[in-house]
């Protein structure tokens, strides 16, 4: 096992209204065996020990799954690896020596809480605007009476994986929330399920993202780049389509 | 405290119905008056918030983290159990029920286990209804795979992400209703303390993660959909904020806390790298369909794995267990996993972990079909391990995954405190002393969907819940006790961490109340706890202050919440003198190695009553015996 000596450049900042700035850190005895946060954890219990503020990141389940996690690392949301959450990325990928710099996710409709923690509501809200099938408890009708394609299910299930971290909007040179809300809308509305609603829900969807002040998509593609999970960017073409279709 | 489960007369399969006939209801005009409090937003929390909110009920919503959406039912993965039968394989209500009290190794209730089999059925057609994008077949009707512990295929999947598509199903059934206004979501609040008033649970005390602030809420119920407690153990699959906090609050608060020994490890986790590590991550047991586990036969193997001929590998489970094989029950799987490495015969660079090997399955079936099923998970293992598991048999080892233990309730999911209702993983109820793989998503949507809106609603019907306001003294006093422990943690400004308390507790934990359990064992594990819990409030060092987001203050106060209840949870290990399910005492052993029951004398829940803390946890043990009227009670045997 091969230990390493890291610099890190992390942005501190005490709230919204505070400015921020990078501070360096210099952690020795990486293991390449840490993942990227167990990293941010060593940092932290010195900085404990310093006597100093430790870093605040959002994180939760630590198995790519949550989508709490979402710092950009090196200016690429969730680092260097291909369809990898930051908290699944090891410090194997790194090499002794190397200088790391750690930012929060940055755009408009994510206001920062402190350090690395974003407000990502605006996804929340997003969802409240439309995102789901209207089904009352209890009013569902005998499972297997609703046949789906396998491949359209199988679609399906590949935009509704998105884990909601927001890394999409951090690579975006627009700040746009394109992918997420399109992952949503290609979930629900290509399902038989979702047709009753889906001029509607794709609407609301489509206004609520503006509302909370995401850019508009330009098709740099930087989103499907970055995505942890990989929702591809037809999802974005899909939910055009459907906006389309829906306005008319 | 008097503990009655409230169990309706009458024939199982016709309980639940009689029960929700006799139920009190309350007309629409009603309902829009009264207002309920839930507490966590994962399965049980979700879905009851949602279905409370459809019926009419104004309903507060707290969660922990930024989105109820992160709430850790998403990480569940292998699958779902329903009843339906899909398969022609002869499943029933009643065989889900006997599969699910049997893997319990019959310490739950009849009536409970079998309700959650009844239900199961309706939360498959809901969440299809909801467009859960379940795994079909070409034909576009629903697939089922199996799962541990049964024999027939029951378990709906989402390939390897069951728990995130359900739980975003419930989710966005909760914003459905946040969009209608009558549910309100307070995302980033913690609840610190439960408020009593007239004996009755009438609110709740948060903190705001954000801006710190203590802030008061008061309702005519509170459903508790707080999770487990696994996290006592430091390292556990659980999310890092999972805690025990506001169950063990309530409990401080008078509901008794029923069997917290009842410990579920989870046989195929990926296993410890290093000190670092900050948590464990399970890989769905649905491997063991297909995976064979094995470790070398002798002590001193040297030769890669795929360098040992098959007379030189031991594959124990097929071995000792002919008819289940690799498909034994978690807890049966996890014990023999420690056994062999008891032996030495372990492998991996600490010697704590057994081969999950796909070689035979990939030569039987293709690469591409074994990919198919659990691409997900080979590429989390290759990522978390750098080991490319198509072609080196995986590394696993047990870890701590669920807990069975948990609040008391009856048959209405409601505490013996009048009010409080606890749904999902946070109660004790169905689960027994194991629970089998796909039940713990079941159980948080039966507990949301189907059981806690009429329970609810009987109880609001019945009570007299005169209007209460948050001035009430009870208000005053649990926002003064909250804030007592947080400014003493925050004034001790000790030598060591939180987390070095902490991963200190779990390795106690660990070594004498995990996998196996032994008198001597658990008499030190308790006086160890006792000893580290004084020096934690005498050399904490808890950075800054409770004025703003301060992640290490949450983990000081869940982390003493720990303390008390890691003693607990020895009390009641040392005091089940029997081995079941998960919990194995070395003394109470079969000659064969297997777990041996006492039904005569251990057939009870054991309920207990918090008395206070001083040095030591003052507690007294409540028992709710349990009577099976419909099923035999059996050794459980997979051979």
């Amino acid at each position: 096992m091969s230990l390493m000596t890291i610099n890190l450049k992390v942005w501190r900042q005490k709230n919204a209204e505070s400015p921020g700035k990078f501070e360096d850190y210099k952690l020795d005895e990486v293991s390449e065996h840490m993942s990227f946060l167990e990293m941010l954890d060593v940092l932290n219990e010195n900085l404990i020990k310093e006597g100093k503020d430790p870093v605040e990141f959002d994180y939760d389940c630590r198995e790519g799954i949550c989508g709490s996690c979402n710092m950009v690392i090196n200016g690429r949301a969730h680092g260097p690896k291909h369809k990898t959450a930051a908290c699944q990325l090891h410090m194997r990928t790194y090499n002794d020596g190397d200088t790391i710099v750690i930012e929060p996710p940055r755009a408009a409709a994510f206001p920062i809480i402190k350090d690395l923690v974003v407000d990502r509501s605006a996804f929340d809200r997003i969802i409240e605007a439309g995102g789901y099938i209207s089904v009352k408890t209890g009013a569902a009708p005998e499972a297997n009476l609703i046949p789906v394609p396998q491949e359209v299910s199988n679609d399906a299930f590949d935009y509704a994986t998105c884990i909601g971290c927001g890394g999409c909007v951090a690579a975006c040179p627009n700040s746009s929330a394109a992918l997420f809300t399109g992952a949503k809308l290609a979930h629900l509305n290509s399902l038989p399920q979702g047709q009753p609603e889906r001029d509607k829900r794709s609407i609301a969807m489509v206004n609520q993202m503006e509302k909370e002040g995401f850019g508009d998509c330009s098709n740099y593609a930087e989103c499907e780049a970055v995505c942890p999970v990989g929702i591809s960017i037809s999802s974005i073409a899909q939910m055009r389509r459907d906006y389309m279709k829906a306005i008319f | 405290m008097k503990l009655d489960p409230k169990i309706p007369s009458g024939p199982l399969a016709e309980k639940w119905t009689k029960h929700k006939n006799d139920i009190q209801l309350l007309s629409p005009n009603n309902k829009r008056k009264h207002k309920v409090i839930v507490v966590g937003t994962g399965l049980a929390g979700a879905s009851a918030a949602a279905s409370l909110s459809e019926l009419g009920y104004n309903v507060e919503v707290f969660s922990i983290l930024d989105s109820p959406r992160r709430a850790h039912s998403i990480a569940a993965q292998g699958g779902i159990n329903a009843a339906k039968n899909y398969q022609n394989d002869g499943d029933s209500v009643w065989r889900l029920f006997y599969d699910t009290i049997k893997g319990g190794d019959y310490r739950s209730r009849e009536a409970n286990v079998y309700r959650l089999a009844e239900n199961s059925n309706y939360i498959i057609d809901q969440a299809v209804a909801q467009g859960v994008p379940f795994g079909r077949e070409y034909g576009g009707l629903l697939d089922n795979r199996s799962f541990g512990g049964a024999q027939v295929s029951r378990t709906f999947y989402s390939r390897g992400q069951t728990g995130q598509q359900l739980l975003l199903g419930a989710y966005q059934a909760m914003m459905k209703e946040v969009h209608s206004g009558r549910v309100k979501m307070y995302n980033r609040h913690e609840m610190l303390d439960l408020v009593l008033v007239d004996g009755k649970a009438r609110g709740i005390i948060t903190r705001d993660l954000v801006k710190g602030t203590i802030n008061r809420y008061e309702a005519d119920a509170v459903i508790l959909c707080t999770g487990g407690y696994g996290n006592v153990f430091y390292l556990s699959t659980n999310a890092k904020n999972s805690n025990a906090t506001a169950a063990w609050r309530c409990h401080k608060r008078g509901a008794a806390f029923a069997n917290p020994c009842f410990v579920q490890i989870h046989p195929t986790c990926i296993p410890v790298s290093g000190d670092y590590q900050s948590k464990l991550t399970l890989m769905s047991e649905s491997l063991r369909n297909d995976g064979r586990v094995w470790v070398p036969r002798n002590k001193d193997e040297k030769r890669p794995p795929n360098q040992i001929p098959e007379d030189d590998r031991y594959y124990y489970l097929e071995e000792r267990y002919p008819s289940f094989g690799n498909l034994v029950p978690r807890d049966v799987a996890s014990r023999n996993a420690k056994l062999v490495c008891d032996d030495g015969l372990g492998v991996g660079d600490t010697g704590l972990a057994v081969y999950l090997d796909f070689r035979d399955a990939i030569k039987r079936d293709s690469k591409e079909v074994i990919q198919a099923k659990y691409g997900n998970l080979f590429d989390m293992y290759e990522n978390i391990m750098d080991e490319n598991p198509y072609e080196v048999p995986m590394k696993i080892f047990p870890a701590v995954h669920y807990t069975m233990g948990g609040l008391w309730v009856d048959y209405n999911l409601m505490s013996n405190i009048p009010g409080l209702f606890v749904a999902g993983e946070a109660n004790f109820s169905d689960h027994g002393a194991n629970r089998l793989g796909a039940s713990a998503l079941m159980q948080g949507l039966s507990d949301g969907y189907f059981i806690v809106p009429y329970t609810v609603g009987n109880y609001i019907a019945d009570e007299e819940l005169p209007k209460v306001s948050t001035d009430h003294k009870a208000f005053d006093e649990a926002v003064e006790s909250s804030t007592k422990i947080m400014d003493k943690l925050l004034s001790v400004k000790g030598n060591k961490t939180v987390i070095e308390f902490h991963r200190e507790l779990g390795k106690i934990m660990w070594d004498r109340v995990g996998i196996s359990r032994s008198k001597e064992g658990l008499e030190s594990a308790i006086e160890q706890i006792r000893e580290l819990r004084e020096e934690f409030w005498q050399n904490v060092n808890v950075p800054g202050d409770a004025s703003y987001y301060n992640k290490y203050l949450e983990f000081a106060y869940r982390v003493a919440d720990y303390f008390e209840l890691a003693e607990l949870m020895a009390i009641d290990a040392l005091d089940r003198g029997e081995s079941c399910g998960c919990h194995l005492r070395d003394e109470y052993q079969t000659e064969e190695g297997e777990a041996l029951r006492n039904d005569k004398e251990y057939a009870f829940v054991s309920a207990y009553e918090f008395l206070g803390v001083n040095g030591k946890l003052e507690t007294k043990l409540h028992k709710e015996e349990l009577e099976f009227e419909f099923v035999e009670l059996k050794q459980r045997s997979y051979k």
